[in-house]
Formats: C-alpha cells, structure tokens, sequence
C-alpha cells in the first residue's frame, strides 16, 4: 500500500498528490512516468512523475474518467494499493544549447522535471506553460523559478499571450535558434505545436499518452506508429521525435473505450451520489 | 472404476478427459473446465499403476517428479504421503497437474499406454495437489539460513521455481515481480477455466512459506538499478517471453485490434469479464478473428465465447501441425470455435475500428526448418471474413526491458539470454531459465530449467 501524504486542488479538476512510493522516487528522472492502480477491483492507469522529493513522488491529474474521479475523492493519509514505476525511458538530456519545454494544460506537469534537467545540463531554458483560461494555469511559480526565460499563454487572454503556446514558438523561432523543443500536452495540442518545428527542422519531442495496460512493454495496447514502425510507448518511449509520430492515429487509439469509460464513469458518479460527498471508496 | 476404463471417446485417446464440464454448460462461464477425478476414481486409477523397476514416466517428466512413490501412495489412500512424495520435486503440483502437456511427457511414455490407456499422471498429480489444498498444506524442511541473498527477477513458472529451491536451501531469497500480483504468465497469461487463480495463489503462497520474499510492483532495471540487482551474492533471471509479436500487414493498429497477450491480461490479471464491476474495460465483439495455432491461441479464441462472440480461428498450417495441445484444439472445437486452416491473412479492414480481415489461403509443401509442412499463399485465393475483432497470438518472444540492461550479459540474435547446461549465464553469478533462455515454450520447461539453475546456484554459494 501507498500512502498518499499530501493531496491538494490546483485547479478546476485538477488535483496535486504527493504519494510515498521510495522504489520510485529514488530512481525517477525527467520523462518517466507511473502506474497507479487503486484497489483490487482498480485499472492501472499511467501518470507522469511531476516531480521527487524524498521518498515520495508527486502526480497531476485532471479528472477525466472513473479512476481520476475516484483518486480525487482520497485524502491526505488514504491509500493506494498499487504503484509501480518509474517506467519508460527518461527524458534525453544533454547540454544543446537553448532549449524551450512547452506544457500545454494539465500537460505542464510533465514540464519541471524535464526543465530542471535541461537547466542543470548547462541549457538555457526557456518555458511556455499554456492552459484554457487563468484560473487552469499550474506550476506558473515553479516554472518560473527553473526556466531563464517563460511565457505564459491562455486561450481566452485572461493571462499572458491571448492565444496558444504555438504561436508564442513560433515568434521564438522567428526570432532566434533553437536546439531542442519539449511539447508535452493534449494529443492534438501535441500535433499542432510540433508542426511549428517542421520548416525550422528543429528537434522536437512529445509524451505520447497513449491507453496502457502493464506499462512493461508485454501487451502491446499503447503502440503506437513513428517513422513507419510500431512502437511500444511504455517501453520506447514515452518521448518519441514529434515530426515522426502519426497523431491521428494515436487519437484513434486514445477513444476505443469511450463507450465503457462513460458507463463506468456514470456508475461511480450515481454511487457517489448514494453515497454522500467523499465518494463510496473501495477497500 | 467403471467411469475411468469407460470407453468415452475422448478419455480413450487420451485427449480429453471425462471429467469435463459440456461445451455449452462451460461456455457461460469461466468457471474450470475439467472437474478433476473424485476420490474413489483417483485410488482406482493409481491402481492400474505397474510401477515399472525402470520407470520411463520419471525420465519424461522434467522435473523428474518420482512417479511410480506417489501414486502408489494415491493406490494406498495415502494423500499426505503422495503430496510429500510431490513436492520433494516440484512445488507447484496443482498447476503442473493441469497444464503440463502430459501427452508427449510422463504419460506419453507410459507404458501402459502401448496395450490400453497410459496411467492420468496429470489428473492423479492435481487430485493429489487438490486434496493437500482442501486439507492444509504440508511444508518440505528448509535446511538452516546460510546468509546468502538471492535475487530472483520475475515469479512466473521459472522464477517461483527457483525461488522455492533456493530457500528451502537455506538461502535469502527475494523475488522481484513488476506486475501488481505474482505468477506471471500462470496469473496473466493462462485463463481460469484451465488454471484457477485461487489455485495459482496457493500455490504461490507455499512457495512464500519457504521463506522467499515477494516484491510486487518492482521492475528491476527501473525500480530496482542493475547495480543494485548485481550486488546480490546470486542473481536469476526469470523475465520470459512476454514481448509480443505483431504480423506486421495493413490495418494492425486499428482500434479492436489486440495481441493475445493484451487480451488475455485485461481478462485474467484485470478482470475485464467482470466490467463494470471491475474497471477495466475489454471490447466485447460479435465475431472475432483469432490469429495462430497454439495453446494461447486456443486461449484467446475461448476467452472470447466465453465473452459472448462467434470465433474464428486463423491457421497457416493443417491441424495437425498446430502446436497447441491436442486437448485444447478438441476443446475448442467442442466449444464451437470455427477452425480456418491452411489461411493466413494479409490485412485488417476497417475504417477506425476492424470491419474485416482478408485471407488468403495457404498450400502446404515441402518440411521447413521446424520440420513441419511449410505454408505458401495460393495466388487468387484471396477471401474476407467479416469480424469486428481481432486478436493476434502469433508468439511471444524474450522481454528485453532488463536483460538489455545489463552490461556484459551475452544475448542471442532473438534477444534470448545465453546460458550453459547449468543455467549460467556470460556473468559469473548470474544464472537464467524458462522462456528468457529458451524464447516462449512450456510452463513445466520453464520449472525444469530452473530447477538445474536452481541446483547451480546452490553448488556455488555454497563453494562446491
């Protein structure tokens, strides 16, 4: 069992959890990621490791589906059955030059851990943290604090550039060179960003999300096609070069459950009800 | 007694038993398939036992279990006695009870087999696992702590079987598992109508009895550093053959279709069945495409009746080259798996989710490499079955996630580990077994692998 020892709101639905897992945290590096599973009837599902502090690890989430809405429903001192990690390959860092890490809504907790490396590595760092509105904007403080220069972007203009992390990459590149680009955000946020790179031919990674089982590299349910071949996210990636990665394929991937994960979600949300505010929890 | 020597024509040839549940009873639930022998039948087929001078059974069983003590203790109503005689070489009797391909090992070379019926080893070895199960266990001595500490990296058939020899040597043993429950392909892998989980458990738990640690949820070269795994005095490799193959043809990442291994892990370790109970989902198709002709193909296909679908079962080759036991192939033709021999298919049709797979049929000349018929595609012979699910098990092949880890360790062109007869690998204290060494085979290979592993280890810590 993996005791949760700090769960706070950041945002609308989306959560901060500090959960003591020290397999984990003494071996976790930029880029990798968890699996999580919450009780004996639970689904492992995949959250990237925001960052390390001691023993314990920390996740962001927003909550999206029956799993999310059920660990929002945990406390500081709850427990979680199950975490295993770190999975995937770490994040590939090297002294490049300047280098920019864009997170794009709950996608900009993947971004410290990345910047923060790159940094330590020699890089100047620059950060574009981009959300739908002000008040889902996250780890502005935190990010600020790593990066040497970050911009800030939102939707509808209630903070920063009115407009996407994209367009602020492309006045960058425009303006300067540089070596290597982070887009870690929604699959399609994911798409668009990573074409900005093409014409400058710009090195670029993303965290492919796709759906995972065991996260080992054993059943093959998060493969996904780069540069014409199937890979297997768990295993060779999560990062992948973004100008290889064929998108719409993996936001195919991303809905084969749809119709079961509203079912499930549908049912929590009527137990919730019967069961009063917290949540019926599984034990 | 009449119920065993009856002449039920699948008990006869030895394929099937007739303790079987009927095909339509059985495919509504996941319930076991084969209800095991009831007492009286079980001392009654001990009985028919010669007990051979030489006994051939022992030299085809490969963890050379001895025969002919046990089940003249069955003869006798000696359980207790039967069970001891079991696990003085194999830890896992209810499992190899029920999977073992005794056809073409003990059984196959029993000599009553040449006049009338060969003795059900398998059957008598589960009875006898099964009773100890229901009366307590009864634990082997476990010599004195040496103070040596063992690693055993993956608890499925190879690694709980090294696991249980090394600590009733005395020794510290720690099992590293990455999944959320120990047994590897036994958990994940093997469907509860032909292996049980709580039977698994037990099994797994007498193990831990030993004294063996289990540490779930670490996947060494991750959770655990190469450096750290290295500085055991011994160390096992037991990750197996869970890196599953892919055909490659057009429409292979459509949504629906699976790999065997993702199918049945949903199934088995995840209780897809069970949605929404449990929360992990598994597509439910009306007419699913199963690719291969092998034991997990057989498993895939009967998952998915169990499921509600009508099954197809895809084969490049005849029926008789199909490496699946004979019993599954039987079984799953009497659960109404339609069989499409001699096919191969040459791509998935569907838009975003499968809607078809086109196939094409096969010749079969010529003996290839395997010694089997090899398969060519008959030009023009193209057809398409509609489905709106696919499932692949067109074989597994060594998990490279660790042992690509570790520095100096000599690895085949498949990626399998490469050892000596005693298990050892390029590194000194390293040793290796079951499928990792071999590439995907048997769950009794795997233990009788590890056994000899096991032993080698034991020799050198030991300073022998």
């Amino acid at each position: 069992m993996y005791k949760i020892e700090k769960a706070t709101k950041l945002a609308d639905r989306v959560y901060e959890f500090w959960i003591r897992a020290p397999h984990v945290a003494q071996h976790a590096r930029a880029g990798q990621f968890l699996i999580l599973r919450l009780h004996e009837a639970g689904e492992r599902i995949p959250l990237t490791i925001s960052a390390v502090r001691e023993d314990a690890v920390r996740v962001i989430f927003m909550t999206v589906g029956k799993t999310t809405e059920e660990l929002a429903t945990l406390r500081a001192g709850d427990r979680i059955t199950d975490v295993v990690g770190p999975l995937g390959k770490p994040s590939e860092i090297a002294n490049y030059g300047t280098c920019c890490v864009i997170g794009g809504g709950v996608g900009i907790a993947s971004t410290p851990p990345i910047a923060k490396e790159l940094k330590d590595a020699g890089n100047h760092v620059i950060g574009i943290i981009g959300a739908r509105s002000a008040d889902l904007l996250i780890l502005e403080d935190e990010m600020r604090e790593i990066c040497d220069e970050l911009y800030i972007t939102t939707d509808d203009g209630s903070k920063g550039v009115h407009g996407f992390a994209s367009d602020v990459l492309k006045k960058l590149l425009e303006e300067r060179t540089l070596d290597r680009v982070w887009i870690i955000g929604p699959a399609i946020m994911m798409k668009v960003t990573s074409g900005v790179t093409v014409p400058y031919n710009v090195k670029t990674y993303v965290s492919l999300n796709p759906i995972m089982v065991d996260g080992t590299g054993m059943c093959g349910s998060c493969r996904v096609t780069v540069g014409g071949e199937t890979k297997f996210a768990c295993v060779d990636g999560p990062e992948f070069d973004a100008h290889q990665v064929d998108f719409n394929e993996l936001m195919q991937r991303q809905r084969i459950y749809t119709a079961q994960e509203k079912v499930s979600l549908e049912r929590f949300a009527e137990h919730r009800c019967r069961c009063g505010e917290g949540g019926h929890r599984h034990e | 007694m009449s119920g065993l020597r009856s002449t039920g024509a699948g008990a006869a040839r030895g394929v099937t038993a007739m303790s079987d549940r009927p095909a339509d009873v059985r495919i509504r639930d996941f319930g076991e398939v084969d209800i095991g022998l009831s007492t009286d039948e079980a001392i009654n087929e001990a009985a028919r036992c010669l007990q051979c001078k030489r006994p051939l059974c022992v030299r085809g069983c490969p963890v050379g279990i001895d025969i002919p003590a046990f089940i003249r203790e069955v003869a006798e109503g000696n359980f207790p006695a039967a069970a001891r005689a079991l696990k003085e070489q194999n830890m896992l009797p209810a499992i190899c009870g029920r999977v073992c391909p005794q056809e073409t090992q003990c059984e196959g070379v029993c000599i009553l087999g040449n006049k009338e019926t060969p003795i059900r080893i398998g059957a008598l070895e589960r009875f006898v696992a099964d009773w100890e199960r229901a009366n307590g266990p009864d634990l082997p001595e476990v010599a004195k702590p040496t103070g040596r500490r063992v690693a055993v990296v993956g608890s499925g058939p190879a690694g709980l079987t090294a696991a249980a020899e090394l600590a009733r040597a005395g020794h510290a043993v720690t099992i590293f598992e990455s999944l959320h429950e120990a047994g590897g392909v036994l958990t994940y892998g093997i469907p509860a109508f032909r292996l049980p989980k709580d039977v698994v458990k037990a099994e797994i738990d007498q193990v831990l009895a030993l004294g063996a640690r289990l540490k779930k949820n670490h996947v060494v070269g991750r959770s655990i550093g190469v450096d750290e795994l290295l500085s055991y005095d011994a160390v096992f490799l037991a990750t197996g053959a869970g890196l599953p193959a892919f055909m490659g043809i057009p429409g292979e990442n459509l949504n629906g279709v699976y790999s065997a291994n993702e199918f049945l892990t949903r199934v088995n370790l995840m209780h897809a069945e069970a949605f929404p109970e449990f929360d992990t989902p598994v597509l439910h198709a009306a007419r699913v495409a199963v690719i291969g002709g092998g034991n997990v193909a057989m498993d895939a296909a009967r998952v998915a009746r169990r499921l509600g679908a009508k099954v197809f079962l895809i084969y490049r080759r005849g029926e008789e080259e199909m490496p699946a036991r004979r019993a599954e192939v039987v079984h799953a033709k009497e659960e109404g798996i339609e069989f499409y021999t001699c096919a191969n298919p040459v791509r998935i049709l569907g838009d975003q989710h499968v809607t078809g797979i086109e196939c094409v049929k096969m010749a079969l000349c010529g003996i290839d490499a395997s010694g089997r018929r090899s398969p060519k595609p008959i030009e023009g012979s193209e057809f398409t079955l509609d489905v709106d699910m696919v499932i692949q098990a067109i074989g597994t092949s060594p998990n490279p996630l660790l042992v690509s880890l570790i520095p100096g360790l000599e690895r085949g062109r498949k990626g399998n580990v490469i050892v000596d007869e005693n298990g050892r690998t390029s590194i000194p204290h390293v040793y290796a077994a079951g499928d990792i060494v071999t590439g995907a085979a048997t769950v009794i290979e795997a233990m009788g692998s590890a056994k000899k592993a096991a032993a080698a280890i034991n020799a050198m810590l030991k300073g022998e």
